[in-house]
């Protein structure tokens, strides 16, 4: 279910201000942020952003191309290390 | 013969289906095409008009079918897959990226079963 046209695209107001301000004095810094909910608004273009994943903070450089879309899906919050090899699967079956 | 939107050939069809052989062009779309031109739905495509056809032309040559509607729907992708989104890791990993489950089925996206070799009893 999409969010409804009327009330506009959520962005943590906190950030914004963060961003606003940035914006204003021309300066860039790496802003730590948790929330991932925030929608990308084409303010954020050009800044990094650091996303909380629940366990770091991962810099995402916002470009152009994400605009609408949302902090969290650049940050990912499972690590996939592989399935188990065929020797290791092996090893353990014979236990 | 028709010749609609470059190579497709529907024929011995009604109208209504043939249309739909038109990547782009589903059932919705054909009926407003047909209604737009005024054209019987029902009428086989070998039956129509000259005048028919060239109405049904002129009105899909406006629609962005076939051609550059794929390599649209390809940019999009790309798009994905280049701003590092979720969706497009999963784009990149040919996974659904819409959030269903793994574990089991998901053979659409992930293509034909592959299997594990099962260890021989008694070997």
């Amino acid at each position: 279910m999409a969010r409804s046209l009327k009330k506009g695209p959520y962005i943590a107001p906190k950030l914004e201000a963060v961003v606003r301000a940035m914006n204003e004095k021309n300066e860039k810094k790496v802003v730590k942020t948790w929330s991932r909910r925030s929608m990308i608004s084409p303010e954020f273009v050009g800044h990094t952003l650091a996303v909380h994943n629940g366990k770091k903070f991962l810099p995402v450089y916002i470009t152009e191309n994400m605009v609408g879309h949302k902090l969290g899906e650049f940050a990912l919050t499972r690590t996939f290390r592989g399935h188990s090899t065929k020797k290791s699967e092996q090893s353990t079956s014979k236990k | 013969m028709a010749r609609l939107a470059g190579i497709d050939i529907p024929r011995d069809k009604r109208i209504e289906i043939s249309l739909t052989y038109i990547f782009g062009i589903g059932r919705p779309t054909a009926q407003k095409i047909l209604t737009e031109c005024e054209v019987d739905w029902n009428k086989r495509t070998s039956a129509l008009t000259d005048d028919e056809l060239a109405r049904i032309r002129a009105y899909i040559a406006d629609l962005k079918v076939e051609g550059p509607l794929r390599t649209e729907v390809q940019m999009n992708i790309k798009r994905l897959m280049d701003i590092g989104c979720y969706r497009g890791l999963r784009h990149r990993k040919g996974l659904p990226c819409r959030g269903q489950n793994t574990k089991n089925n998901a053979r659409t996206r992930k293509g034909k079963k592959k299997g594990v070799m099962f260890k021989k009893r008694g070997a």
